[in-house]
């Protein structure tokens, strides 16, 4: 184990990966000369040359298109669309396309490619910078979607997608970007579509993922009176749905939080699914906690107020922890 | 076949010969599958491409298998002319189990991996940055491929095709654009969708060679595609080709047209490319009306037949109809 920065352990897999696989590509604005807009991509292009680490003029839709016709074409390109914002405006190659390709020839042809973007939610960048879109991306069949909390899931997230045979949409959370964390030496990769108990308790599920996490993580670790276990999902689509109703069934009470809008959001899917599948087993209401239904905000006093923090987070299994079913 | 060279065209009795079969059979393919939609056999939507026949074949001529190409809604001609299995093709249309996609598909979105056809697709524009990878990849594999996109008029007004010929400039990418400008971006003449309708001129601006050319004359597009497609093997970048041709048939099968004078008809049949060829393959080549006949004859038995089989075909399993949302098999 090396303790790495968050940064420094998506700069490892990129280049773990591409030293392994040579049909491995970088392509995205910055990505090459400037080593990433966060040093991310750092002695990329040094290490593996201009024809596979390429900056890119900043045009979401045909770079990610450009990805997805070499993908294939027989190669395994990773395209950085900046912020996850600015995937917006290349939703048409994304929604339309890469996510279909398989679909579409019936398995004859595969789009082996990954698209990296970062969140900046809680960093001050506004409402065009700090989106949660994971559920637009997770509504889409055909697309996986993963997002490390954490410097190993960061790497471990990123050398499973590169390897997937199929798009995987890989965020990472520019909160985290200095965060240090032990990071496994061997080649170790973390599967798509397994969540990690971060800790154990019988009282209630708290499931979260991205930038909530460590928030979570935070009010979770200050409460010794409640058996709160703590589930990180890692990977929006395709869900582990057996872990967290494993959990819930132990539990009786599920409380999920992020930061998107609670609205339409990938709460709803996993509050849907744990109320049918274990409604014998619930204690409690389903809870969701995450932003109001608005724009992310850029002052710092208004960003604080819209994403879940660690006392919003405690007090929420608390109150759920406390609800007493009435006799029927 | 004794070879005859044409000092006029440049073009071989035997080429002359096949650039016409490919052009009788995308009309053939075309009205057979207008008849089918008519006949209330086919689902859905379908696009044909009679009238701009030349584009496909004489573009295509010069490509091989592992050439890619992707193409549009309106994509029936260019698939067939690179190669694609008309009988699969028709089992799309129908969706039946036998059908390319299995019938997930239909019409629009044709591919094949074994002849390179990365796909026809049914958002405007939408092919043309997965045939900048598909030149980025044969850049990066080195072997002379060459990659071309397919889109009309309509896309030009597309921000995506921008983006795709400042990047195919950039990183001089092996990438023919080829524009088949028919006049209409759906149902809206050109006169309302591009403010400037000389679409060669936007390639200009990027450094990239462009050419306009008579589409409806097959010789025409293949010298433009030949010289194009030479420019990419040898390495020296992309070419846009425009070429200039007519829709005949409504955006849709089924699109009254409303939006179209008559006269436009009869001036269009005057330009048609299998009758043009036919004149030159009579006067240039020595070959007989009876021995086009044949040829026709043919051809309208061997797609005649296809749509009778794919009619034949299984319907699509409900079933099955999650499967290949995620790669099956690792590559």
């Amino acid at each position: 184990m090396t303790a790495l920065k968050y940064w420094q352990a998506i700069n490892r897999a990129l280049h773990e990966e591409m030293a392994r696989d040579d049909r491995v590509l970088l392509i995205g604005e910055d990505v090459a000369e400037p080593g990433g807009p966060f040093g991310a991509s750092k002695g990329l292009l040094e290490a593996f040359g201009a024809e596979r680490v390429r900056d890119s003029p900043i045009s979401e839709a045909a770079i990610v298109g450009t990805a997805l016709g070499a993908a294939m074409a027989g190669y395994r390109p990773i395209v950085e669309v900046m912020f996850l914002d600015f995937v917006t405006v290349a939703m048409d190659q994304v929604v339309n396309q890469a996510a279909k390709v398989s679909y579409m020839s019936a398995g004859n042809f595969a789009a082996p490619m990954v698209i990296r973007s970062i969140c900046a939610s809680g960093r001050r960048t506004g409402p065009q910078h700090s989106q949660n879109l994971e559920a637009w991306l997770a509504h889409v069949p055909g697309l996986k979607v993963v997002w490390g909390s954490t410097p190993a899931d960061a790497r471990g997230l990123l050398k499973a997608a590169i390897r997937d045979d199929g798009p995987v949409y890989v965020i990472e959370s520019l909160a985290e970007w200095s965060t240090r964390g032990e990071v496994p030496d061997d080649d170790e990769i973390v599967p798509i579509g397994s969540a990690a108990v971060r800790r154990e308790g019988d009282d209630l599920t708290l499931v979260t993922w991205g930038g909530a996490a460590p928030r979570a993580a935070t009010a979770v670790e200050q409460m010794e009176d409640v058996g709160v276990e703590l589930i990180d999902l890692r990977t929006i689509s395709p869900w582990d749905r057996d872990t967290v109703l494993e959990s819930v069934r132990k539990t009786g009470r599920l409380l999920v939080v992020h930061d998107a809008v609670v609205e339409f959001g990938v709460g709803a899917e996993i509050a849907a699914t744990v109320a049918a599948e274990c409604f014998d087993e619930l204690r409690a209401p389903v809870r969701r906690l995450g932003a109001p239904y608005a724009p992310a905000p850029f002052a710092p006093q208004l960003e604080a107020a819209y994403l879940p923090q660690p006392e919003d987070i405690a007090s929420a299994v608390l109150e759920t922890v406390k609800t007493v079913r009435k006799a029927s | 076949m004794t070879i005859v060279h044409d000092p006029e065209t440049g073009i071989d009795r035997n080429t002359a010969i096949d650039l016409y079969r490919s052009m009788r059979t995308i009309r053939q393919f075309e009205t057979t599958a207008g008849d089918l939609f008519a006949a209330g056999k086919l689902p859905g939507f379908i696009h044909l491409s009679i009238g701009q026949e030349a584009v496909a074949a004489g573009v295509c001529a010069p490509l091989e298998d592992s050439d890619y190409i992707t193409t549009t809604h309106r994509g029936h001609g260019h698939c067939l002319a690179k190669g694609g299995r008309m009988r699969e093709m028709m089992g799309e249309l129908f969706g039946r189990e036998g059908g390319y996609a299995l019938g997930r598909s239909g019409s629009m979105h044709i591919a094949d991996n074994s002849v390179g056809i990365l796909g026809a697709n049914a958002i405007v524009g939408g092919g043309i940055p997965m045939a900048v990878g598909g030149a980025l990849a044969a850049k990066l594999t080195g072997d002379g491929q060459v990659s071309v996109s397919f889109f009309g008029d309509g896309a030009a007004a597309e921000g995506v095709l921008h983006e795709c010929l400042n990047i195919a400039a950039l990183w001089k990418l092996p990438i023919v654009f080829v524009c088949e400008h028919n006049g209409y971006a759906e149902m809206t003449p050109v006169s309302v969708h591009l403010a400037n309708p000389d679409v060669a001129a936007l390639a200009a601006v990027y450094g990239i060679p462009a050419v306009k050319v008579n589409g409806n004359d097959v010789a025409a597009v293949l010298a433009a595609s030949h010289k194009a497609v030479a420019r990419a093997r040898a390495g020296e970048g992309p070419s846009f080709i425009e070429a200039r041709t007519n829709r005949w048939r409504g955006h849709f099968e089924g699109d009254p047209q409303k939006y179209r004078h008559r006269d436009e008809l009869n001036v269009m049949s005057q330009q048609d490319p299998l009758k043009m060829w036919h004149a030159t393959l009579t006067s240039e080549h020595g070959l007989t009306r009876d021995d086009l006949d044949l040829i026709d004859a043919e051809i309208r038995d061997r797609v005649l037949t296809s749509a009778a089989e794919a009619e034949a075909m299984a319907p699509s399993d409900p079933a099955g109809l999650t499967r290949h949302v995620y790669p099956e098999a690792a590559r």
